[in-house]
C-alpha cells in the first residue's frame, strides 16, 4: 500500500443530452461567426438574427424534451455532479431562450439603424445565453463562476459595441471594474466556502452543512457574506445597486434589457441555488440578512427612481426594486417563496423586456428625457397603451402578471409572518407607482405643441411588444399555468 | 316561488357574471371599431352599458326579498393553488349599489359629450363599470381586491385624459391615495387567509371566513385597521379625504358622477362588507373611533363646503359631509342606522350625481364654475334652476325627498347607541341647508348680469338625462320601501352576526319602522 498507482485518467461521465441547449447556442455562435468571416459579403442582419432565433427554438425544444426527462426520471447531474439537470435549471433555461430570442429581434431593428456589426453582437449574445445557462443550472461553485464570467463579458462587450458613443463605452468600462470587482467578492466566498465545508459542489455542500455543527462557524458566515455581497452586485441590490442606473442609461436599449432581466434572472438562479439549496440548514442565518437587503433594496429602488428624469435612468432604478420583491420571496426561505421568485423572474424578464422595446424604438441617443413620451397616447395608441400595460404590470396593478407576482411574494412574506417586510414592500409599491404613472401622464396628458420625436419603430419590436403585452395580460387573468410551472421547478438540488 | 325561480335562474344563466363581462365586452367593441365610424362609438358603448343596466334590473327583480342571504352565486375556480375562486353574489347590501352602477353609466355616456377622443373615454367609462360590479358582487377576497384596485385606472385615466387644468396633479394624487391605503389591505388579506386556514385548506371566501372566525383578537384588530385605511381613504373620513376635492374638481362631469355615485360608495361598502362581516369584534372595538371620525366628517366637510369658491368643489365637499353620516350609521349597529346607512349611498348617488351633472351643464354653458361670477341664472333658464333646486333639496335632506328617508333613518338609529354623536351629526343637516341654500341663493337668484340672461335652459335631452335622478329622488323620498325591505334581512342577518361574534348586543327598538304594519303582508311575496 502506499504506492503510486498508475491509473488511466478517467473523465467524468458525460450526459451530453443535458448539455445540448447550450451546446446549441454556442455551436450557433460559431456559425455565425465563421460566416461571417468566410462570405463574400458581409454577413446580413438578417441572417444573424434567423441563426439566432433558429438556435433558441432549437435550444428551446431541447430544454421542454429535458423538462419532460426530470418530470418522468426525476432530477439528475452531469460531468461529476458539477451540473445540475432539474427543473430549477430548466425553468431557467427556458425563461433564458425567450429572453434570448427577444432580444435578437430587439436587436435586429436597432443594429441596422445603430450600424453596428451584426455577426459579432449575434455571436456575443448567444455566449452570453449559454453561460446565464450554465450559471443557472451550475451545481458546483466553480461552474457557477464559469457561466457567471461568459454571461458578463458578452455583456461588456456588447455595451461597448456602440463604438461612437462615448457614453457606451464609460458604460462598458464601469460595468467591467465593477462587475471584476464583484466576481472578486464572489470567488472569495467561493473560497470560503470551500474552506469551511471541504467541497464547491453544492449537493456535497448540503449534506455537510446537514450533519456537521460548527463550533465556530465564522468561516461559513464570512462566505455566506461574500457570496451575497458579490451576487447583490449582479442582481443590482441595493447597496450594491450604484453600477445599474449609469450602465442602463449608456448601454443600448436592447443590452439593457438583456442585463435588467436575463443576467438580473440568472443572477437569482445562482442566489437561490447558493442560499435556498445548499445553505438551507443555516436559513437562520443567512434570511434575516437577505431580508434587511431586500427591504433596503425595496426602499432605494423606490425612492431614487421618482428622482429621475431619464427613462432610462427611472426603469434602472425600477429593476432594483424588482430586485427587491425577488428578495422578499428568497428571504422566506421556503418553498413557496422560491416559486415566487421563479414566478416573479419569469414575469418580470418578459415586462422588462416589451418596456426596452418601446425605450429602444424611441431613440438612442444619451439622453432620453421624460418628454420623448410626450403626447404618445395620441400620435401611437397602440404603442402607447401597451407600454401602459407594461409599466402598469410593473407597479403591480391587477389584471396583469405584475400583480400576480407581487401577491405570490406577499403571500410567501406573510407565510414566514414576515408581516413588517410584506408592508414595506406593499408600500414601495405605491412609491414606485408615481414614477410608472409620470411617464403614463406624460404619454396621455400632452398639451399642444409638446409632442415627442415620433418613435423608430420596426416590425420585430412589434413582435415583441405584442408578445410581451399579452403574455403580461394573459397570465394576469390566468396564472394558473405558469404557478405550476414554477412550483414545478421548485424541488431542486439533485442529491448526489 | 319566486325564490325557487331565482335560483334556477341562477343556475342557468350566471347573471352576476355577465353584469361584468358585457361592459368589458362593450368596451373592446368600442374599440375596435374603425376609425372611419366615429358617430357609432357612444351609441354602441351606451347599448352595452344599458344591456348591463338592464341585467342589473333584472337581478332586482328577480331578487328574492327576505333572503337575507347572498343570492345569484356563482363560483368559478381561478387559481387552484392559491385557493382563489372567481366567486361573486348579491346580497340586500349590495344590490342597489349594483342596480345604481348599471344606471348611472350609460346615463352618464348619454349625458356627457367627452368632446374629444370619444373612444378611449366611452371604452375607459365601461371598464369602470365593470370594475364597479365586480367590487360589489366578489365574495372573494382575492377578486374584491382585483376589482377595487383595477377601477382606478379607468377614473385615472378619465381625470388625465379628460380633466381640467390641474388634471395632472388631481389624477396622480387620486390614484396613488387609493392605492397607498389599499396597500396593507392586500398584506390583511393575505394574513386573514393565511391564519384563518389552520389546517384546512386556504380560501379567500368571504363567507367562509366570516364563519371560521379563526383569528386571535390582536391580529383580527391589525386586519381590521389595515382594511379601514383602504376604506376610509376611499369614502373619504377626514383627514384623508384630501384627495377628493382635487379629484371631484379636476375630473371631467363624466369622471365626477361615477366618481361620487359610485366610487365612493366602495368605502362604505367595504367597510360593511369587509369589516364589520370578517371582523366583528374589531369592528365593535373601534366603532367609537371610527364614528367619531365620521362626525367630524359631517361637520367638517358641511364647513369647508361652505367656504368654497368653486360650485364643483362645494358639492365635492358636500360629499365627504354625507358620507360621513354613512360612516356614522354603520358603526351605530343599530338595524335603522346601517339601513339608512345603506339606503343613504344610493341617495347620495342620486343627488350628488345629479348636482354633479348640473353643475357640469352650467360649466359647458358658461365656462366657469366660479359662485361669484354667476348670479340670477333662475330667470335665464327656470327649469334648469329648478332641477337643481330638487336636487339640492335632496341633498340637504328636505322630508318628502330621499335624503331625508336615510338621513332621518340614520340618526334614529345611531341614537340610541350614539346618542351624542348623533346630536353633533344632527348639526349637518342644518349647515347642509346653510351652504347649499347659500350657493343657490347666490347663483340661482340676484341681478343677472349680460352673460347670465344668455345662459340657455336645459334641453330636451338634458331633461331626459336628469329625469331619472329626479324620479328617484322623489320615488324614494315618498315610497323607500321596495329598498329598505330588501336592504332589511341582510342589515339584520349582519347585525346578528356582529353580536354572534361579539359582546355587543343592539338595543331593543321595537319594530323596525320600515316593516312596521306590514307584517301581514309578508306572505304575499
Amino acid at each position: 500500500m502506499g504506492d503510486l498507482q498508475l491509473v488511466g485518467f478517467v473523465g467524468p461521465s458525460v450526459n451530453w443530452w443535458a448539455l445540448m441547449p447550450q451546446i446549441i447556442l454556442l455551436g450557433a455562435a460559431l456559425v455565425v461567426l465563421l460566416v461571417s468571416a468566410l462570405a463574400p459579403q458581409r454577413a446580413s442582419t438578417v441572417f444573424t438574427t434567423v441563426a439566432t432565433l433558429c438556435a433558441a427554438s432549437t435550444s428551446f425544444v431541447v430544454a421542454l424534451g429535458l423538462w419532460n426527462d426530470v418530470k418522468t426520471d426525476g432530477p439528475s447531474s452531469s460531468i461529476a455532479s458539477a451540473f445540475g439537470v432539474d427543473g430549477f435549471s430548466i425553468f431557467f433555461t427556458v425563461l433564458i431562450l425567450i429572453g434570448l430570442a427577444t432580444t435578437a429581434l430587439l436587436s435586429h431593428g436597432y443594429l441596422d439603424r445603430e450600424g453596428i456589426d451584426p455577426p459579432e453582437f449575434h455571436a456575443l449574445l448567444l455566449c452570453s445565453a449559454a453561460g446565464a445557462i450554465v450559471m443557472a443550472s451550475a451545481n458546483d461553485l466553480i461552474v457557477m463562476f464559469l457561466g457567471l464570467e461568459a454571461l458578463s463579458i458578452g455583456i461588456y462587450v456588447m455595451i461597448a459595441m456602440h463604438h461612437r458613443r462615448s457614453e457606451a463605452r464609460e458604460s462598458a468600462i464601469k460595468y467591467f471594474v465593477l462587475g471584476a470587482f464583484s466576481s472578486a467578492f464572489l470567488l472569495y466566498g467561493i473560497a470560503l466556502t470551500y474552506g469551511a465545508t471541504g467541497s464547491t459542489n453544492l449537493v456535497h455542500v448540503r449534506n455537510y452543512l446537514d450533519v456537521v455543527v460548527f463550533r465556530d462557524q465564522h468561516l461559513l458566515m464570512a462566505a455566506m457574506a461574500l457570496l451575497l455581497v458579490g451576487l447583490s452586485f449582479k442582481v443590482a441590490a441595493a447597496p450594491f445597486h450604484f453600477w445599474a442606473p449609469d450602465v442602463y442609461q449608456g448601454a443600448p436599449s436592447p443590452v439593457t434589457g438583456w442585463m435588467a432581466s436575463i443576467a438580473k434572472a440568472a443572477g437569482f438562479a445562482a442566489l437561490l441555488r447558493i442560499f435556498f439549496a445548499a445553505f438551507a440548514s443555516h436559513d437562520v442565518d443567512w434570511a434575516p440578512i437577505v431580508g434587511a437587503l431586500a427591504v433596503i433594496t425595496l426602499v432605494v429602488g423606490a425612492v431614487m427612481a421618482i428622482l429621475q428624469t431619464d427613462v432610462k435612468r427611472m426603469l434602472a432604478f425600477s429593476s432594483v426594486s424588482h430586485a427587491g420583491y425577488v428578495l422578499v420571496a428568497v428571504h422566506s426561505a421556503s418553498a413557496a417563496g422560491t416559486s415566487a421568485a421563479l414566478f416573479y423572474l419569469f414575469t418580470y424578464t418578459l415586462m422588462v423586456l416589451g418596456s426596452f422595446a418601446v425605450v429602444g424604438a424611441m431613440g438612442s441617443d444619451d439622453e432620453h428625457p421624460l418628454s420623448r413620451y410626450s403626447g404618445l397616447g395620441r400620435s401611437r395608441p397602440v404603442i402607447a397603451i401597451g407600454f401602459t400595460v407594461l409599466l402598469l404590470a410593473q407597479a403591480g396593478i391587477p389584471t396583469t402578471s405584475g400583480f400576480i407576482a407581487k401577491f405570490q411574494v406577499i403571500a410567501a412574506a406573510v407565510d414566514n409572518k414576515s408581516y413588517f417586510i410584506a408592508a414595506v414592500s406593499m408600500f414601495t409599491a405605491v412609491i414606485g407607482a408615481y414614477m410608472y404613472l409620470r411617464i403614463v401622464m406624460a404619454m396621455y396628458v400632452a398639451d399642444e405643441g409638446e409632442e415627442g420625436p415620433s418613435p423608430v419603430w420596426h416590425w420585430t419590436t412589434s413582435v415583441v411588444v405584442i408578445a410581451a403585452v399579452s403574455f403580461t395580460v394573459i397570465v394576469g387573468l390566468v396564472p394558473q399555468f405558469l404557478i405550476d410551472f414554477a412550483e414545478d421547478a421548485v424541488p431542486i438540488l439533485i442529491r448526489g | 316561488m319566486i325564490e325557487l325561480l331565482a335560483a334556477q335562474n341562477a343556475v342557468s344563466f350566471p347573471v352576476l357574471n355577465a353584469l361584468i363581462i358585457v361592459p368589458v365586452a362593450g368596451a373592446l367593441a368600442v374599440i375596435l371599431l374603425p376609425n372611419s365610424r366615429p358617430e357609432l362609438i357612444r351609441p354602441i358603448g351606451a347599448i352595452f352599458a344599458s344591456i348591463a343596466g338592464a341585467l342589473s334590473l333584472y337581478v332586482m327583480t328577480q331578487f328574492s326579498v327576505h333572503d337575507p342571504g347572498f343570492q345569484f352565486q356563482s363560483i368559478q375556480s381561478w387559481i387552484p393553488s392559491l385557493g382563489i375562486n372567481w366567486h361573486v353574489g348579491v346580497d340586500g347590501i349590495s344590490l342597489w349599489l349594483v342596480v345604481l352602477t348599471g344606471l348611472i353609466t350609460p346615463i352618464v355616456l348619454v349625458a356627457v359629450d367627452p368632446h374629444h377622443d370619444p373612444k378611449p373615454y366611452t371604452a375607459w367609462l365601461l371598464l369602470l363599470q365593470a370594475g364597479s360590479f365586480g367590487a360589489f358582487l366578489a365574495l372573494d377576497l382575492f377578486l374584491f381586491f382585483v376589482m377595487f384596485e383595477i377601477v382606478l385606472v379607468p377614473m385615472y385615466m378619465l381625470i388625465a385624459g379628460w380633466g381640467y387644468d390641474d388634471r395632472r396633479y388631481a389624477a396622480t394624487k387620486f390614484f396613488l391615495y387609493t392605492m397607498a391605503g389599499s396597500a396593507l389591505m392586500l398584506v390583511a388579506i393575505v394574513s386573514v387567509a393565511t391564519l384563518s386556514s389552520g389546517s384546512q385548506d386556504i380560501t379567500f371566501n368571504v363567507i367562509e371566513l366570516a364563519q371560521r372566525q379563526a383569528l386571535s383578537t390582536n391580529t383580527a384588530r391589525l386586519c381590521f385597521l389595515a382594511f379601514v385605511l383602504a376604506f376610509v381613504i376611499k369614502v373619504p373620513v377626514v383627514p384623508v379625504h384630501t384627495w377628493l376635492p382635487d379629484a371631484h374638481t379636476q375630473a371631467p362631469t363624466a369622471g365626477s358622477v361615477v366618481l361620487a355615485a359610485v366610487m365612493l360608495k366602495l368605502g362604505t361598502y367595504g367597510l360593511l362588507r369587509f369589516g364589520l362581516y370578517l371582523f366583528p369584534e374589531a369592528s365593535v372595538w373601534a366603532a367609537p373611533t371610527l364614528a367619531t371620525l365620521g362626525v367630524i366628517g359631517v361637520v367638517y366637510g358641511a364647513i369647508v363646503a361652505t367656504m368654497q369658491k368653486d360650485l364643483k368643489r362645494l358639492v365635492a365637499y358636500s360629499s365627504v359631509a354625507h358620507m360621513g353620516f354613512i360612516v356614522l350609521g354603520i358603526f351605530a349597529f343599530t338595524t335603522q342606522s346601517l339601513e339608512g346607512g345603506v339606503l343613504q349611498m344610493i341617495n347620495h348617488g342620486l343627488s350628488t350625481g345629479a348636482l354633479f351633472l348640473l353643475v357640469g351643464m352650467l360649466y359647458e354653458r358658461r365656462k366657469t364654475r366660479a359662485i361669484a361670477e354667476l348670479s340670477g341664472i333662475q330667470s335665464a333658464a327656470p327649469i334648469f334652476a329648478g332641477f337643481f333646486t330638487v336636487a339640492m333639496l335632496s341633498s340637504i335632506g328636505v322630508p318628502g325627498l330621499n335624503g331625508f328617508v336615510g338621513e332621518f333613518l340614520v340618526l334614529i338609529g345611531s341614537y340610541e347607541t350614539r346618542r351624542w354623536w348623533t346630536v353633533i351629526a344632527a348639526t349637518g343637516v342644518i349647515l347642509a341647508a346653510l351652504y347649499l341654500l347659500w350657493a343657490y341663493q347666490r347663483v340661482f337668484h340676484g341681478e343677472p348680469t349680460a352673460d347670465d340672461e344668455k345662459t340657455a335652459d336645459l334641453s330636451l335631452k338634458e331633461g331626459l338625462v336628469l329625469a331619472p335622478f329626479l324620479a328617484g329622488i322623489v320615488f324614494l323620498g315618498i315610497y323607500p320601501k321596495p329598498l329598505l325591505e330588501r336592504i332589511e334581512p341582510a342589515v339584520n342577518n349582519l347585525i346578528s352576526h356582529l353580536e354572534h361574534h361579539s359582546d355587543y348586543v343592539q338595543p331593543d327598538l321595537g319594530d323596525p319602522v320600515v316593516v312596521e304594519g306590514d307584517h301581514g303582508s309578508k306572505d304575499d311575496h
